[in-house]
């Protein structure tokens, strides 16, 4: 591939040689983050799958325990108990440096307001059944909140990987080569003119001794 | 202090309320898509989202995916699973990978 012209003195050589090897460095480090990267990748992303499978067959079961509860009460009862006395939750969110990738890390927990159980209802009026579909619920959240975890994690790790592949892959194929093609050329042509001033060198100095020999002959 | 907001048909969502989520009953994708640009502002963190809602607003939910501060997850609704939560996993395993290793 042709590249750009370049200056061929020693000044741009120094400064095509300094940046190549810059280069070569980055290129290094780079490639070296995306193979780290791609090993917590993997993993991260089969833990993730792992969760999803889990939850969405816990999902079922959840949503068909909450039916239950409903057929058992009257739907209204049930909706009151789980909107009025309401439960509140905190969710606290910290920050994790994943390979310079910040990726947050999630930790809720519930607060009941109602005094009499941990679900935040009274059970005069509830079944059993809404207290097995809630503590299901409850068991549940820590897996929900750690598929969030990695979810979002997966999503940012293969953003950045991506982004790495590009700059190893032109670091690799574009600019590396480009510099020492140029590299080359400057090294050419400064050969070249040193060959060219040799011949002049040796062609000088043979004009001068043969004028010696003559001025020599003379006398 | 973070928020966590689910969003879905009355049926799907409702259960969340007792564990402290806030709750968004909808069913209309518009109405989602508000509610989802609005969140970081509004103090949440983490969005479920039925898979059956996040259909309709792939496009919003994508400019999230590199947000730290809003994770938007998707979660089967009453109806059982429409494979999204797991297309989307897949999806990302091509995005760094270049094909889906994990089958």
């Amino acid at each position: 591939m042709p590249q750009k012209q370049v200056t061929p003195t020693r000044m741009e050589l120094t400064r095509l040689k300094k940046r190549l090897m810059t280069a070569r460095r980055g290129h290094k480090l780079l490639k070296d983050k995306r193979d780290e990267l791609m090993k917590i990748f993997l993993d991260t992303v089969r833990e993730d799958k792992a969760l999803r499978k889990r939850i969405e067959e816990r999902m079922q079961l959840l949503h068909s325990g909450f039916n239950l509860a409903a057929a058992v009460t009257s739907r209204e009862i049930m909706e009151e108990a789980l909107v009025y006395p309401k439960s509140e939750g905190e969710l606290s969110v910290s920050y994790k440096n994943v390979m310079s990738v910040v990726v947050p890390e999630y930790s809720y927990e519930v607060k009941t307001n109602g005094g009499e159980s941990p679900y935040g209802y009274g059970f005069a009026f509830t079944s059993g059944e809404l207290d097995n579909a809630v503590g299901e619920l409850y068991d549940m959240l820590p897996d929900l909140m750690r598929l969030a975890e990695v979810e979002k994690q997966s999503q940012m790790l293969a953003d950045e990987i991506e982004k790495t592949r590009r700059r190893v892959n032109a670091l690799e194929y574009i600019m590396i080569p480009g510099f020492e093609e140029n590299i080359k050329a400057i090294i050419m042509k400064l050969d070249e003119n040193d060959r060219g001033n040799t011949t002049r060198l040796m062609k000088v100095k043979d004009m001068m001794i043969e004028e010696q020999r003559k001025q020599n002959n003379m006398r | 202090m973070k928020k966590i907001g689910v969003i879905g048909d009355k049926d799907s969502v409702l259960c969340f309320k007792a564990a402290g989520f806030t709750v968004f009953i909808t069913e209309d994708g518009t109405e989602a898509e508000n509610i989802i640009k609005k969140a970081e502002a509004d103090g949440f963190a983490v969005i479920f989202i039925t898979e059956h809602l996040l259909k309709e607003i792939t496009d919003t939910a994508d400019r999230f995916k590199s947000n730290p501060n809003l994770s938007i997850i998707p979660i089967p609704g009453r109806n059982g699973s429409l494979g999204i939560g797991m297309a989307a996993i897949k999806k990302s395993v091509e995005k760094a990978v270049g094909a889906d290793i994990l089958k």
